[in-house]
């Protein structure tokens, strides 16, 4: 065997737990990238082989064809025929086929044979295939396909050892490689009479979990409670973390100030970096518990149950029930849920779902309603079980959620193009999430968060310190330094545009560096506060400062405004390249701050007046 | 508003137009009443007449038909040669499981061992015969 690494790439239909096969044989070498010139997400791993032999593993895209009908299914053939830009044709492909739904993916099988590599068939979820009591002669199989067939369980540690093994021998080029054309489903249903005996079609689980699932009435419900339920949760359990993380912030704060002299290195590290940065790494809890709940709602099959059951809805918004799977990973961030839209095959749909994803309540949004609510909503329990400051941060969700709808029904009528467009969306067999790949997505997920906090946020918060501390005030000025500088500039000068929805000059100011990422407009105004204060302990008491200090009419316009939000500069630079058009950015940025305008602007005037 | 209804009317009506004219010409002429239930096929009171082809969005739920063929609306039909791909070809069982909660839309249909949400306009691409009504 030669020393060069064995290029493997795994295929196969969506929903055969092809993904779960690859987290089982790379682990956590894994690489995330896109592929060349388009959005599709690339995953690249790497293992050793029992001979000392390398293998790299790629994980194309799930596809029904290789007649393709999304821009994934078009990569997965085009790296499988070798014509993919800046891929070089795998030696191997492994054809993952889910053993409990062979009807469907074996036809996928028959395509990838005729492709002229060699070719494993890793039929997998065999442990469902005996709890079904499902016979499946893999010798005949292999015989009549003329490929060799691995039997594999991804969710078990040892589940594809056959497969490593038989992956390390040489694998011949499939016997079979023209079928002259047949008609591939009648070459299916020939396979399945040689080699296959299923007592049932489908799992009787399955059945009895989608009666309640798919119910019009239960169904709806138990969508609406698990949806409640997150939200909850991602308000209550995060709580002792937080405080975990941001003792420890409060501790490094301390150290670096008991340790350097005082000057510009103190007050950048104390008053930029950590003012800046801990605020929102204390968000991290809360982000990896919602991602937790969305993945585990993706692994379990759950996630296109919902989409069945809201796609009417979503239809006549002028959205489709796909749209759900981004929409609702725009509320961890509208960045991979508009990157998730790849997966919608329509670029209709594609694209008013990328236009109103911005308008999901993402967790950057968190901070600055955690920090509101926190000091202008009572904490006070209603109906006995129900948090107050819950209920309107379920209450804002709602509100991200309606304009989304609106926005989507309101391209729907301004578009020319009124042809039909397919939702076509599998429900595959209820499964356990299984704890690796929860952990692989979850370690992805925060890893990309970290990555935007510690690149782009520290870098903006250091720019913020900058330009809220120089220049210097001149000796003898009365009023806090940062009034002479040029973040006091900038802020009093926006503080015209703003006033009439209600914003001081300190959140004029926290809104500038809120462009890169909205949980900065949290660590802009704590570093605004904290420099223009006397105390510099009144950071980590931002939230009852600001209670003293903004009236309520003021908190409430800002709670608006960031329902809209367009100060995303990540998200309109996501929106650029996932839809390759400026105009796009510029329609999404213009509305997003029109409607903030002016719903925070009514919500202002109406505030003030029935305040007093 | 009226244009929207206009337009929904529209949409929902594209593949309901007109039947195949194949499919008249192929029809039984003359039927003998069905002599006792058809695998599931006549559990129910139904709209048509078992022999008559009908399309998957007419299917009630519960019940089990076998696919005629998918027909294209518009030439090279995309969504038409995706539901080929996905099974729906001459010969194979479908079962319409359930429905969407609103407007009965979209229909849950199990085909082969595989369970596929389509909406009403989709489905309708897809004509049936009664499970015995020689394929």
């Amino acid at each position: 065997m030669s020393t060069e690494a064995l290029r493997i790439a795994l295929v196969g239909n969506p929903n055969c737990g092809k993904t779960a096969l690859f987290n089982l044989l790379t682990g956590s070498r894994q690489k995330v990238a896109n592929y060349a010139g388009v959005t599709v997400e690339r995953k690249q791993g790497r293992y050793t082989a029992p001979s000392g032999r390398v293998v790299d593993l790629l994980d194309l895209p799930g596809a029904y064809s290789l007649d393709a009908a999304s821009p994934d299914e078009a990569i997965t053939r085009d790296v499988c025929l070798g014509i993919a830009a800046g891929e070089t044709r795998p030696d191997l492909l492994v054809c993952v086929a889910d053993a409990t739904n062979l009807r469907l993916h074996l036809r996928f099988v028959l395509e990838v044979r005729r492709l002229g590599l060699p070719v494993v068939l890793a039929l997998n979820m065999m442990d469902a295939v005996s709890r079904r009591g499902i016979r499946i002669d893999i010798a005949a199989l292999e015989r009549e396909l003329g490929i060799p067939v691995i039997e594999t369980v991804a969710v078990k540690r040892a589940g594809a050892k056959a497969l490593v093994e038989r992956l390390d021998l040489a694998v011949p080029l499939p016997a079979v490689t023209s079928d002259g054309g047949a008609d591939l489903h009648a070459e299916v249903r020939r396979l399945l009479s040689a080699a296959v005996s299923m007592p049932t079609r489908t799992a009787a689980t399955d059945d009895a979990i989608d009666r309640v699932a798919l119910h019009p009435v239960g169904g709806l419900l138990l969508l609406a409670g698990l949806m409640f339920l997150i939200f909850q949760s991602v308000f209550s359990w995060a709580e002792p973390l937080m405080e975990g993380i941001e003792g420890g912030i409060k501790l490094l704060g301390e150290w670096s100030v008991a340790t350097l002299p005082d000057g510009p290195l103190r007050s950048l590290l104390n008053d930029g970096v950590f003012a800046g940065i801990g605020s929102v790494l204390v968000f991290l809890p809360q982000i990896l518990i919602l991602f937790l709940f969305i993945l585990a709602l993706e692994e379990s099959g759950y996630l296109p149950r919902a989409a069945f059951l809201l796609d009417r809805l979503m239809f006549k918004a002028g959205l489709s029930g796909r749209s759900f799977i981004p929409l609702l990973s725009s509320f961890a961030c509208a960045i991979p849920g508009i990157m998730a839209t790849r997966s919608i095959q329509d670029p209709r749909d594609r694209l008013t779902t990328i236009m109103v994803a911005p308008l999901m309540t993402c967790s950057a949004r968190l901070p600055v309603y955690t920090l509101l609510i926190g000091a202008f909503i009572p904490q006070r329990t209603v109906a006995g079980i129900f948090n107050l400051q819950g209920i309107v941060l379920f209450a804002l969700y709602v509100a991200g959620i309606a304009s989304a709808l609106g926005v989507a029904f309101v391209m729907k009528r301004l578009r020319r193009d009124r042809s039909e467009h397919a939702l076509m969306l599998e429900l595959p067999s209820y499964r356990w999430p299984h704890p690796r790949d929860l952990a692989i997505g979850l370690w992805e997920r925060g890893w990309i968060f970290v990555k935007r906090v510690g690149g782009i946020i520290l870098a903006l918060t250091i720019v913020l310190w900058f330009l809220s501390s120089y220049p210097a005030a001149p000796e003898g000025a009365i009023g806090p330094a940062i009034d002479y500088s040029f973040a006091g500039r900038i802020g009093r000068w926006l503080e015209v545009v703003f006033a009439p929805i209600g914003f001081n000059w300190q959140i004029c100011i926290a809104l500038i560096p809120g462009l890169a990422a909205r949980e900065v407009a949290v660590s802009a105004l704590g570093t605004v506060y904290a420099l223009s204060g006397t105390d510099e302990t009144v950071a980590a008491a931002l939230g009852p400062l600001i209670a003293v200090q903004w009236p309520l009419a003021t908190a409430l316009s800002l709670l608006v405004w960031f329902i809209f939000a367009p100060q995303c500069l990540s998200t309109l630079a996501v929106i650029r390249r996932e839809t390759n058009s400026w105009r796009n950015v510029w329609i999404a940025a213009g509305y997003l701050f029109g409607l903030a305008y002016v719903a925070s602007f009514i919500t202002f005037q109406v505030a003030r007046a029935l305040s007093g | 508003m009226g244009a929207r209804f206009g337009r929904d009317a529209a949409i929902a009506a594209v593949p309901l137009r007109q039947r195949p004219v194949a499919n008249a010409a192929s029809r039984p002429a003359k039927v003998e009443a069905p002599q006792a239930d058809r695998s599931g096929y006549n559990r129910e009171p139904f709209l048509f007449s078992a022999y008559l082809p009908v399309r998957l969005s007419e299917l009630l739920p519960g019940n089990t038909a076998v696919v005629r063929e998918v027909e294209d609306v518009g030439s090279a039909d995309p969504i038409a040669r995706r539901l080929r791909d996905l099974g729906f070809v001459a010969g194979e069982p479908v079962r319409l499981v359930t429905r969407g909660p609103v407007g009965a839309d979209p229909l849950l249909v199990q085909i082969g061992f595989t369970r596929f949400a389509l909406r009403r306009s989709e489905a309708a691409r897809v004509w049936l015969q009664s499970d015995g009504a020689g394929a």
